[in-house]
């Protein structure tokens, strides 16, 4: 018999094992977003000071621009194969396993990008007081990206020109996070405190946590009447 | 076992913008029947399969699991039944086993082990390849493999036969014999006659001429 | 009240009902807006510092007004639809949006007209200019949207969840990007507020603001009427109707 918990882990493993067999799909939004935040120097300057100042908002933009990236693969696979209707067929709570694949989605996409950002602060030349809340701002606002991003996905989920129409639905609902995000950075490179900001992107991504993967969850029942 | 039909569909209508696919459709599968929806192509019947299946809601009408109203006993309805879609429903860089220990997961499977199940419909030896090293037919039959394992007492199947051969075909019939024998319904579409005696259709003639 | 609730979401009750009330609010909307317009343009007082051209103010606030509530109203629309099923809340949703999307674009020109004389600059990244931009953009998103269903149903259900997504944000987004500005806000430039300003000059903004909602009002339900006629075509009301009954 299956458990409530069984069916939550047997998702996040399953794929986490996808991913894992197709590393090459793993690491391009990686490279998407090492490109872009290469790309800065050379359109703008190579001088140290002015990459600094743009460094906080530079890596967001292009951390938000890797994730959009990968998004449209969150349930789009599964629908065109039809494991999608047989996750909702599941006696399960839809939400739990929707929360499942935003879950493993940003393990593969979020955390990958959190990770690499301190690289990228350094060929920024981000002061050494920004990585951390760098890090930890990133760490929050991949996980709203990628449950905000789920609504936005699961209602294009049928869709052909799905993943155009997907960054114009989502993109204006990530705006706080850049927002509080690129601000958390800058402050803690003024030398302010940053900890009111990071609480704040704290409670968003909370309630986040709290919201979308019921708005997924019905967000795929329309949607895959495409 | 009582007379009470397992599934039991009244004045089903499905209106795509106004444009009926089919109205006022009834019927009923007692325990132990086979039902086999025909039709021409665009007829609706894989939506008609959809709506019983509770993946699409009809414009009109009401489906009773057991004579209660499914909208009450979704979750019961659900544990009951199992879809096997025109899509597999297998990812293709996962193995059948790994599969089937999935779907294993989200619905009551475990009559018989995965590796029962696959050497059943014909996938011994294919086991523990990565399905998209699988032709077409041994795609569906791994998909089916699932009706070996599942608990379910009803089966909805679109289009089941497509891509299987003669064999495939011949090991189709016999699980579905297997398990109406058990007190099992089945509902599938096909447009192939099937090889099974007592088996009930029904007809969903074109009622409009629009394909989608 | 519950049959009255789904009597009113009978399509064909429904635009009966409205022809009665059409013209009274056509009405109500022209003696408004033209009583505004000449009251706001010719008879209130200039202002102290920018002179006339903070005239526009009289077009530029009530778009803003309706622009947001716009937004809201087409997610009450959505809502009703999705939870009580009823096909006309569905169809003024569908209304509501481009002309929500029209009244915040308004919004937007109006205000980098206002910008040139003001500031020196059509564009500003003022805190309020960028909020209307990013609600144009979710208006947008759910104009596109709606337009890629094959089918109006579906369709009607994504917006509407859409709608309501972006209804939740709407104030995160508003707070977020009013406190990113005056992180960046430099110094001399202060927006004057609605409560610092003249009786003389708020009046006739009031009589605009009235006019507007008329107005919206009157767009709103030409539009829905527009939307039911189209849906319900096939049905012999609307083919009596179409025949000059």
């Amino acid at each position: 018999m299956t458990s409530l918990g069984g069916a939550f882990f047997a998702v996040i493993q399953r794929d986490l094992s996808i991913a894992m067999r197709h590393r090459g799909d793993l690491l391009n939004p990686l490279f998407f977003f090492l490109i872009v935040v290469t790309l800065v120097p050379l359109g703008i300057s190579p001088e140290p000071t002015r990459l600094a100042a743009m460094a906080p908002g530079m890596i967001w933009i292009s951390a938000l621009l890797a994730t959009l990236l990968a998004l449209d693969n969150l349930f789009q696979a599964d629908f065109a194969d039809g494991s999608l209707v047989q996750l909702m067929l599941s006696p399960e709570p839809l939400w739990l396993l929707v929360l499942a694949k935003i879950i493993a989605h940003w393990l593969v996409t979020g955390l990958p990008v959190v990770l690499f950002s301190p690289l990228l602060g350094m060929i920024l030349s981000l002061p050494g007081a920004g990585f951390l809340p760098l890090l930890l701002g990133l760490a929050l606002g991949t996980a709203v990206f990628s449950l905000l991003g789920a609504v936005g996905a699961a209602l294009t989920v049928a869709l052909h020109k799905g993943s155009v129409l997907l960054s114009l639905l989502v993109m204006p609902l990530y705006v706080p996070v850049l927002i509080f995000g690129t601000s958390a950075v800058q402050r803690a490179v003024d030398g302010m405190n940053y900890g009111g900001v990071m609480a704040i992107l704290a409670a968003v991504a909370a309630f986040s946590l709290l919201l979308a993967p019921f708005a997924a969850a019905g967000a795929l029942k329309v949607g895959i009447n495409g | 076992m009582s007379s009470q039909p397992l599934l039991e569909f009244r004045a089903l209508t499905f209106e795509r913008d106004d444009w009926p696919l089919f109205s006022d459709l009834c019927g009923a599968l007692k325990a132990g029947e086979i039902l086999q929806i025909t039709g021409a192509n665009g007829c609706g019947k894989t939506t008609l399969l959809h709506i019983l299946a509770t993946i699409q809601a009809p414009t009109a009408g009401s489906l009773h699991w057991q004579g209660r109203d499914i909208s009450r006993c979704r979750q019961e309805y659900l544990t009951a039944m199992a879809f096997v879609g025109h899509q597999s429903g297998l990812k293709l860089s996962l193995t059948p086993r790994e599969n089937l220990h999935w779907l294993s997961q989200l619905q009551p499977l475990s009559r018989v082990s995965s590796g029962a199940a696959l050497a059943r419909i014909g996938l011994a030896g294919f086991e523990d390849v990565p399905c998209y090293t699988l032709s077409a037919g041994q795609l569906r039959r791994a998909a089916l493999a699932i009706l070996c394992m599942s608990e379910a007492k009803l089966w909805l199947l679109d289009e089941p036969l497509t891509a299987l051969d003669v064999e495939g075909i011949a090991d189709l019939e016999a699980l579905l014999l297997g398990h109406v024998a058990e007190g099992g319904g089945v509902v599938l579409s096909s447009h192939q006659p099937l090889a099974i005696p007592a088996l009930r259709t029904l007809a969903l003639d074109a009622m409009t001429e629009v394909a989608y | 009240m519950w049959q009255w609730f789904h009597k009113l979401g009978s399509p064909r009750w429904f635009y009966h009902l409205s022809s009665k009330f059409l013209p009274w609010l056509a009405l109500a909307s022209v003696v408004l807006i033209v009583t505004g317009v000449v009251w706001g343009l010719a008879f209130a007082p200039q202002d102290a510092r920018q002179g006339n051209s903070f005239r526009i103010i009289y077009i530029h606030v009530p778009a803003s007004f309706l622009a947001l509530a716009g937004y809201y109203v087409m997610a009450a629309a959505g809502a009703v639809g999705m939870i009580w099923k009823i096909k006309l809340a569905d169809m003024v949703m569908v209304a509501a949006a481009p002309l929500g999307a029209a009244l915040t674009f308004i919004a937007l020109f109006t205000g980098a007209i206002w910008g040139k004389p003001t500031w020196g600059t059509y564009w500003i990244w003022d805190a309020r200019i960028t909020s209307m931009l990013v609600l144009l953009f979710l208006y947008i998103g759910i104009i596109a949207l709606s337009r890629s269903f094959s089918t109006r149903e579906t369709s009607a259900r994504a917006c509407a969840i859409l709608a309501l997504v972006g209804t939740v944000n709407i104030p995160i987004i508003y707070k977020s990007v009013d406190w990113w500005y005056t992180l960046h806000q430099p110094a001399t430039i202060k927006l004057t507020g609605a409560p610092s300003m003249h009786p003389d000059m708020f009046k006739p903004l009031l009589v605009m603001i009235l006019g507007f909602y008329c107005f919206y009002a009157l767009v709103l339900l030409l539009n829905t009427r527009t939307e039911i006629l189209q849906r319900e075509r096939r049905t012999t009301w609307v083919k009596e109707l179409a025949a000059g009954k």
